[in-house]
């Protein structure tokens, strides 16, 4: 498809710059601690925040390919929390 | 401006702002689980919303169906990750903080 009109692409873009900061912003709370719990959440925030960013900058360029990409990253984003909250506790299932 | 032009910037507005209100609940909320809770609704609420725009800019191609696939999967799993952590931690003896203990400053 074609881009959107400048106006469009430009609040996406625009937006897509606001996740990043915010992502910056919840940096914090993955130096901080306290708890290991508390960076994968942290972590998984990013990591959402960047599926969002990757499928804005889709939306603005008008290249549907990153969409792909924001897919395999949300996948990821997913097994990462569950393969860690799997692993640590001793026994038994999670979910 | 078209419509789908007013409710794309309209709904990327929202999305935003949930997921201003995410970032602010993950770094100035008490402990874990009050996090947990600001990370999964706030969060998931606001990449939804803003997926729902990327959907509507896309129009009626079959990357719009693609995006809307993107945003139900954010909307399962994402919720499920921290669930998932949530019980991790309380299974490692994690205590929930209560309005007890030392005078309700945030680490």
């Amino acid at each position: 498809m074609s881009a959107p009109s400048p106006l469009v692409s430009g609040v996406l873009l625009g937006a897509a710059s606001a996740f990043a900061a915010l992502a910056v912003v919840v940096l914090y709370r993955v130096l901080r601690g306290p708890t290991m719990q508390d960076r994968v959440i942290a972590v998984n925030v990013i990591g959402s925040n960047t599926v969002v960013i990757l499928a804005l900058v889709a939306a603005a360029l008008g290249e549907p390919m990153y969409l792909d990409v924001a897919l395999v990253y949300a996948l990821l984003n997913f097994l990462m929390s569950i393969a860690i909250s799997k692993f640590t506790v001793e026994r038994g299932g999670v979910i | 401006m078209t419509p789908a032009e007013i409710a794309v910037v309209l709904l990327v507005a929202a999305g935003t702002f949930f997921a201003v209100v995410a970032a602010v609940g993950v770094i100035r909320l008490p402990d874990l689980y009050t996090r947990t809770h600001a990370a999964s609704k706030s969060d998931t609420l606001g990449a939804v919303l803003t997926l729902g725009a990327v959907a509507i800019t896309f129009g009626g191609e079959i990357t719009a169906v693609k995006t809307v696939f993107l945003l139900l999967f954010m909307f399962v799993t994402n919720p499920t990750a921290a669930h998932a952590i949530a019980r991790a931690a309380y299974d490692q003896g994690i205590e929930p903080w209560t309005a007890d203990d030392s005078g309700g400053e945030p680490e």
